[in-house]
């Protein structure tokens, strides 16, 4: 392990004080991720800004009949808080399906959004990696890709971001409110992460001195039809392959309202709006759901190793529709896909 | 410790920090100890405080074998440091024993023989603990799911989910 100084945050001022008097700190809230890449060599902060004590542990209902999550909400309380798992249980299903039980007690929703990739070349300090060292090259586009992305890839990186909290979250169309040295602000969950581009190095659009302070989730909570389905390697505890978050508004069975969201296929939840309007007003069938897979998938492109992703992930989305048009969710238990 | 002097890549230097005094209330006991910020919660119990019923199997959160309960809730002791969980109190699988008695999972695990080679074994009864405690699992394929953050390369599972409905049941009776 590194050298680091560590001190504790005795309030969000203070926590954004800290950061902004010493750019190469970093906060640490429930630890899951960047203790991990402090191990590897990957992470190598001069300071812990330990937040994990502030008052952002709360989850109340705001004017608009939407919930405010505080970012230090561990990933199991959220899951089975009782409001969630009635309103948004897409999010709570998306959360259980990541992670260990011991991870979700200790991991933070802000964390959460903040988690980096899982490629190995990024965690390999040994290899070329622009999101880790930039400029040095990408060793995953000519070397071992089967996990990587398929969707908005740039030469410079083809790394997925890993969170399956977080594709329901921008299916969801969540907010994240963050507080900075000039105030606070909110950003849209599609504006949150970024394409790698030619930056990999930034995972998301927020400034090095601004922290999350909550997840905003509007009242539309798609209750009724859902699902989350994610395919991966083993039956528990492993990154997706392909996730799906799907939620529908039927009336009747016509598509009123649609939304669809890709984890494991891009460096940010894969979310697009053409897939969504090609549902709207349609019937809920096997053909319009094949023409939104089609649309979100539409410029997908393999690597040597998984190009196997796009089939997967087409009838990963037609499953996941035909799941959230039945109401017949994917459990996260019981691992037979019906 | 070697690396203290090491550089970061913008040739900053970092001055060897502080001790930090923590305080732990491990198994029922006060605990005091000054340690390094990067010490983990799991090299403290084992290297500081002589408990090393917590077993650094991979060290990187993915294998349970650390598993302990921090005020009541199970989680890796790996991926925590000893500093952020100042004030806690800390089960290790040394605490789960009442007066010489046998925890009814321990037990459990006995009469199922709900393990072979044992290292991940205490791991997996902190971890069953705060299964138990959770009260979110009923069913065996939820019992499997919720247990799925402990390792056994012995491949153990079958007798360690029985052991786990053992105690379950017991518990509600």
């Amino acid at each position: 392990m590194i050298n680091f100084q560590y001190s504790r945050a005795a309030d969000l001022a203070d926590a954004v004080r800290q950061i902004a008097g010493e750019p190469t700190a970093k906060f640490i809230a429930g630890g899951t991720n960047l203790i991990d890449l402090m191990k590897e060599d990957v992470e190598r902060p001069s300071r812990l800004i330990d937040i994990s004590r502030l008052p952002l542990r709360q989850i109340e209902e705001t004017g608009d009949g939407g919930l405010r999550i505080g970012a230090l909400v561990p990933n199991s309380d959220l899951a089975y808080h009782p409001l969630i798992e009635r309103r948004y249980p897409l999010l709570a299903s998306a959360i259980l399906a990541g992670a260990s039980a011991q991870l979700r007690n200790m991991a933070s929703t802000g964390g959460n959004l903040l988690q980096r990739t899982r490629c190995y070349y990024f965690y390999d300090t040994a290899t070329p990696c622009n999101k880790r060292t930039p400029g040095s090259g990408c060793a995953a586009r000519n070397g071992v890709n089967r996990i990587h992305a398929i969707l908005g890839t740039s030469d410079a990186c083809i790394a997925t971001h890993p969170s399956d909290m977080c594709v329901a979250l921008a299916a969801l169309e969540a907010r994240v409110h963050v507080a900075g040295p000039s105030g606070g602000r909110t950003l849209e969950f599609a504006d949150l992460h970024r394409l790698p581009c030619d930056t990999p190095e930034r995972d998301t659009n927020l400034g090095a001195d601004e922290i999350i302070t909550a997840v905003e989730l509007p009242a539309r909570g798609f209750a009724a039809h859902y699902t989350y389905l994610k395919i991966r390697d083993r039956l528990s505890y492993a990154f997706a392959l392909v996730s799906v978050a799907a939620a529908l508004e039927l009336e009747h069975d016509t598509i009123k309202e649609a939304r669809l969201a890709l984890g494991g296929v891009a460096h940010k939840p894969w979310r697009d709006v053409s897939a969504e309007a090609a549902m709207r007003g349609e019937p809920a069938n096997r053909a319009t759901f094949a023409r939104a897979a089609d649309a979100i998938l539409r410029d997908a492109k393999g690597f040597a190793h998984n190009a196997f992703k796009i089939e997967l992930a087409r009838r990963a989305i037609l499953r996941a529709l035909s799941q959230a048009a039945a109401g017949t969710p994917q459990s996260q238990s019981v691992k037979k896909i019906r | 410790m070697a690396r203290t002097r090491r550089k970061r890549p913008n040739g900053q230097t970092i001055p060897a920090p502080e001790k930090i005094t923590v305080s732990l209330t491990v198994n029922g006991v006060p605990r005091e100890l000054a340690v390094a910020p990067w010490v983990t919660l799991l090299d403290a119990l084992r290297e500081r405080l002589g408990l090393t019923g917590p077993k650094k199997g991979c060290d990187h959160g993915q294998c349970g074998a650390c598993t302990v309960l921090v005020d009541g809730r199970r989680i890796v002791s790996c991926m925590t440091f000893a500093v952020m969980q100042d004030g806690a109190k800390v089960t290790t699988v040394e605490g789960l024993a009442r007066d010489g008695t046998l925890h009814p999972l321990q037990q459990a695990f006995i009469d199922h023989d709900a393990f072979q080679c044992g290292a991940c074994t205490s791991g997996q009864l902190c971890s069953a603990a705060g299964l138990i405690a959770e009260g979110r699992a009923k069913t065996v394929e939820e019992i499997r799911e919720l247990m799925s953050g402990n390792l056994c390369r012995c491949g153990a599972y079958p007798n360690i989910v029985a052991a786990i409905q053992q105690a379950m049941e017991r518990e509600r009776s």
